[in-house]
């Protein structure tokens, strides 16, 4: 799997030219692996880094989006009448407006921007445009909209019944993608032991710090846009496909971005509508959804209902995996419901495995891609089943997985082998790392305080990046740096990685290397930030343009220092001749680049090999202690080992896993959207009191991030795999297992909340 | 999920203003906006009333709505956007400053009631173009990703080291829970908070 379709959002993929020749990997990289503070550090703990909601220009308006206050439902018509006249009001605008009356791009239906069939609660209905904020939400409050409201469904497997509330004309259920090898039935024939079980996890809302939002500006025909986005260029390419506008007349600037986790990967209907304000009023116009608006319409990770037979000899090896998941894609099908049968394809050597994953349409907001889009799902579903296996056959949770390591990459067309896997090395290592056996045979007490470890893995189905990338490097006469990248760094230390590849090839120092991304006017095409594929994707072109700098610097270095450019090589600030090291020059006194002023070097992302799989791995470890009087978890410590090729940057890279882990930790026991299913159809609780993401006080009191640091000299030409998605897979399946082994009754439905264990605790006393 | 202390500890809130003066054209306005009642509704935005702030060491005299909070006022007239919104009602702890030198959230705080205190920004920490010590505390452990929330956090952090010199590591995991940060960078928050408080312990104080 070399091109993870659910991380090109709607915009087809260019090429890049071949780089000339693969350069050797690196041997003891100079700086490349080391622990570096960030190279825009300064910029985000002063508070003068600039997001986007912190952009204000001369004259700029504030526009605020109505929106649909029912699960579905008509609207007949829309009075703006008082609105339109309210103080501070330049703009009102609906689906008549001019220029408003425009498709919206969801991929295979007919949807306007302001649809008059609303699907979801929060659909957008009418906008403003105000002098303030306040000012905007006043004449929001006075819009009156007259709704014919629908019958309505919000759960999946309801949505498949018959006589179910139709979302879209021609049903409710999507073709269901199934795969299928070997023979399943005989397989489990074949078993000794054979777990079936039923798992679901909750509907999950990205929620970053930053809500999404914009800020518009018309100069002529020429639209500037700043986005918080993961991704510039397929901003640019919707707004001017829907704005009808020539490329190069739409400017996407995002030079920071508070956090998107797969939310931000295109851009919204906020974004067209600011442009559409902002042309309407000749002013600047920025939209920030509140956090309301951001729970309800801009994505999520969609609740799934999950079955798996499993079948394995008494030796542990696996016969036969049999799977089924249900997802909720919301009201359109736009991303984020695929992924969820990966783990079983793919992370244990297994001959006899069936999938099916059926997408129902339901009315709610639809799902988008959020961090390791179904594989953490998937994952909370097989590594439970490995459990209950490893219980029943009576083997070690650790020493079960290791007898189904897997040799090639079962779940990719044709079998491929791996270009590398750490499966092995995440599971000893960690294992070790986190004194697994010991934890496991220490009692887990008598009172109501239990104490359990739990493990899991994980491997994340894309990773390896791909073309195309584009990148220019410059070298000034002084011997300091410009990087230009279209890449967004979306808070996971692109640049600084970036920065250090420079760095690595030209000695140049961090802190004389300038960098200028994601921005469509002056950087080269990338595309978006996700699927853990901007490292191995980006740090090739980057290493590319590096070196192409250095051969021409080497060229005139040769002519001045009268010895040939393949015995030279780069000491600190200085060009020295490897046979006689005595024949050496600082950059800064080589008349050829003084003359020049300037060297420049465009890098280009070659293509992965065809004949291999490119996967990040994960196993993790953790202890938790349960009550059992109030169902309460805690979390006592984690260690997360993870295998994704070379570590760049090991202080950004243990950043990562931190992150990881609270991710699983919100899975496992805190994040669920809530539906009122019995009521109104509304998103309840769309706030962070009742939306509940993990604080300082519920990830665990001691945390551990191994590296398993093995450079795959296969997949790329810096050795690095995906990183920021991999580390959230196995998480919450281990903090489940390890409820399990605590408490002695498996939560098989995220989140494990108090109520739910205190349940199932009550019924296995009465047994 | 936020630090409901700060609440207690003084400063008219959002919600208790609105409890005591705007609810009914407030409630009115929330069931035009979702139900699309007929009903007009009459703007509450007309009268502002005048306010001095203490900010970051300067005096600034302004007009604003009663409605208006201190977080609008830092970010959109007085050009400080080191306070984020990230909720605007008191849940995440993006747009901390410290008000009288405790960790408060902007959000909930009206601008006329934070007349009279002395209010520090992220952007009070600087010396010229130096980071504060904290400051570089969080760059030195990494205790960020995207950014977003992290002038709140080196606020919450500021705060609990002005009171408290040497935090056990329970002290600052409670400090720091009423600022959520979604790329969770929370371990290496509470490494760059013990950090600074070593820093300040041995006399890199400010």
């Amino acid at each position: 799997m070399t091109n993870d379709p659910r991380y090109s959002v709607d915009e087809p993929l260019p090429e890049t030219p071949l780089p000339p020749g693969e350069p050797a990997p690196w041997v003891n990289p100079r700086i490349v692996g080391s622990a570096q503070p960030r190279v825009d550090g300064y910029e985000r703990v002063s508070g003068s880094a600039v997001y986007p909601t912190d952009v204000s220009l001369p004259g700029m308006l504030h526009g605020a989006i109505l929106r649909c206050p029912h699960a579905h439902a008509l609207v007949r018509e829309v009075d703006m009448s008082v609105a339109r006249d309210m103080p501070g009001v330049h703009a009102v605008l609906t689906g008549s407006s001019p220029g408003a009356d425009v498709e919206w791009g969801y991929r295979g239906y007919s949807a306007k921007l302001f649809d008059p069939h609303c699907r979801h609660h929060g659909e957008a209905v009418a906008a403003v445009a105000a002098e303030t904020l306040d000012q905007a939400h006043d004449a929001l409050a006075a819009i009156t909209v007259d709704y014919e409201p629908l019958a309505f469904v919000l759960d999946a497997e309801q949505a498949l019944e018959p006589g179910a509330p139709p979302v879209h004309e021609g049903g409710n259920r999507l073709e269901p993608e199934t795969t299928e090898r070997g023979d399943v039935a005989r397989g489990l024939a074949e078993a000794d032991q054979v777990v079936e079980a039923r798992a679901s996890t909750a509907c999950e809302i990205h929620n970053p710090l930053e809500r999404h939002g914009c800020v518009a500006r018309w100069d002529g025909d020429h639209l500037t846009v700043w986005e918080s986005t993961q991704g510039v260029y397929p901003v640019q390419a919707q707004l001017a496909r829907m704005l009808q506008l020539p490329l190069a007349k739409v400017r996407v600037i995002g030079h920071y971005v508070g956090g998107g986790f797969g939310s931000k990967l295109q851009a919204g209907k906020y974004t067209v509508i600011a442009a559409l304000l902002a042309r309407l009023t000749a002013r600047p116009v920025k939209v920030v959804l509140s956090r309301e608006e951001c729970q309800l319409s801009v994505g999520n990770r969609p609740r799934t209902a999950m079955r798996l037979k499993a079948g394995a000899r008494a030796d542990g090896t696996l016969t036969a995996l049999d799977f089924a998941v249900l997802s909720a894609a919301g009201a359109y099908a736009s991303g984020g419901t695929g992924g969820v049968d990966w783990q079983v394809r793919d992370l244990y050597l297994c001959p006899n495995v069936r999938t099916e994953a059926t997408v129902a349409l339901v009315n709610s907001g639809p799902a988008r891609a959020m961090r390791a889009p179904g594989h953490p799902q998937g994952a909370w579903m097989l590594e439970q089943v490995m459990d209950e296996l490893a219980q029943r056959l009576g083997l070690d949770p650790v020493e079960l997985r290791l007898r189904n390591i897997p040799t090639v990459s079962q779940g990719s067309e044709g079998s491929l082998p791996y270009t590398s896997s750490g499966l092995r090395e995440c599971l000893t290592e960690g294992a070790h790392a986190f004194g697994w056996s010991e934890a496991r045979a220490r009692a887990q007490g008598s009172g109501h305080l239990r104490r359990g470890v739990g493990m899991a893995c994980g491997m994340w189905a894309a990773g390896g990046g791909w073309p195309p990338a584009t990148v220019i490097v410059k070298l000034f006469a002084d011997g300091s740096a410009n990087l230009n990248l279209g890449a967004s760094d979306i808070g996971t230390g692109t640049k600084t990685v970036m920065a250090m590849v420079v760095s690595e090839e030209l000695g140049v120092p961090l802190d004389r290397i300038q960098i200028e991304h994601a921005d469509t006017g002056t950087t080269q095409f990338a595309s978006a930030s996700g699927g853990s594929k901007t490292v191995p994707t980006e740090a090739p072109a980057v290493r590319a343009a590096s070196l192409e700098v250095r051969r021409q610097l080497f060229e005139l270095a040769a002519e001045e220092l009268g010895v040939a450019a393949d015995n030279l090589r780069i000491e600190g600030d200085a060009v020295v001749s490897i046979s006689q090291p005595e024949t050496r020059r600082k950059l800064v006194e080589l008349q050829g680049l003084r003359r020049r002023a300037l060297l420049v070097g465009v890098g280009y992302r070659g293509p992965n090999p065809e004949d291999k799989a490119i996967h990040p791995f994960a196993a993790h470890f953790c202890e938790v202690e349960v009550n059992t009087r109030t169902g309460e978890v805690r979390l006592l410590r984690f260690l997360a080992a993870q295998e994704s090729g070379r570590v760049m940057n090991r202080l950004t890279f243990s950043n990562q896993v931190f992150g990881g882990i609270a991710w699983g930790v919100g899975l496992a026991l805190t994040e669920e959207r809530v539906l009122d299913a019995g009521g109104s159809g509304r998103v309840l609780g769309a706030n962070l009191h009742d939306y509940r993401l993990p604080t300082a006080l519920d990830v665990p009191a001691e945390q551990v991030s191994l590296p398993i640091d093995r450079p795959d000299v296969a997949a790329n030409t810096v050795g690095a795999k995906g990183l920021g998605e991999p580390v959230t897979i196995p998480t919450a399946a281990a903090i489940a297992n390890a409820v399990a082994h605590a408490a002695g009754v498996r939560v098989w439905d995220s989140p494990i909340t108090p109520a739910r264990l205190l349940a199932l605790l009550a019924a296995a006393k009465e047994g | 999920m936020c630090d409901h202390s700060r609440d207690r500890q003084g400063g008219l809130t959002r919600r208790g203003f609105l409890g005591t003066v705007g609810a009914g054209a407030v409630a009115a306005a929330t069931v035009g906006a979702q139900a699309g009642s007929a009903e007009p509704v009459r703007p509450i935005n007309e009268d502002t009333r005048s306010v001095v702030l203490q900010v970051n060491g300067r005096r600034h005299t302004l007009q604003v709505e009663p409605r208006c909070t201190l977080l609008n006022v830092l970010r959109d007239r007085l050009g400080l956007t080191g306070a984020k919104p990230g909720c605007e009602a008191g849940e995440c702890g993006a747009c901390t400053v410290l008000i009288d030198g405790r960790p408060r959230y902007a959000c909930m705080t009206l601008a006329v009631a934070a007349e009279g205190a002395e209010i520090t920004t992220v952007e009070g920490l600087m010396r010229g173009e130096e980071l504060g010590d904290v400051q570089r505390a969080f760059i030195a452990e990494d205790a960020f990703q995207c950014g977003y929330c992290t002038p709140g956090q080196v606020m919450a952090a500021e705060g609990l080291l002005r009171a408290s010199s040497d935090p056990s590591r329970d002290q600052i995991r409670h400090a720091m829970s009423g600022n959520l940060c979604r790329c969770a960078a929370y371990e290496h928050i509470f490494r760059a908070v013990e950090r600074a408080a070593r820093t300040r312990r041995n006399g890199g104080a400010r």
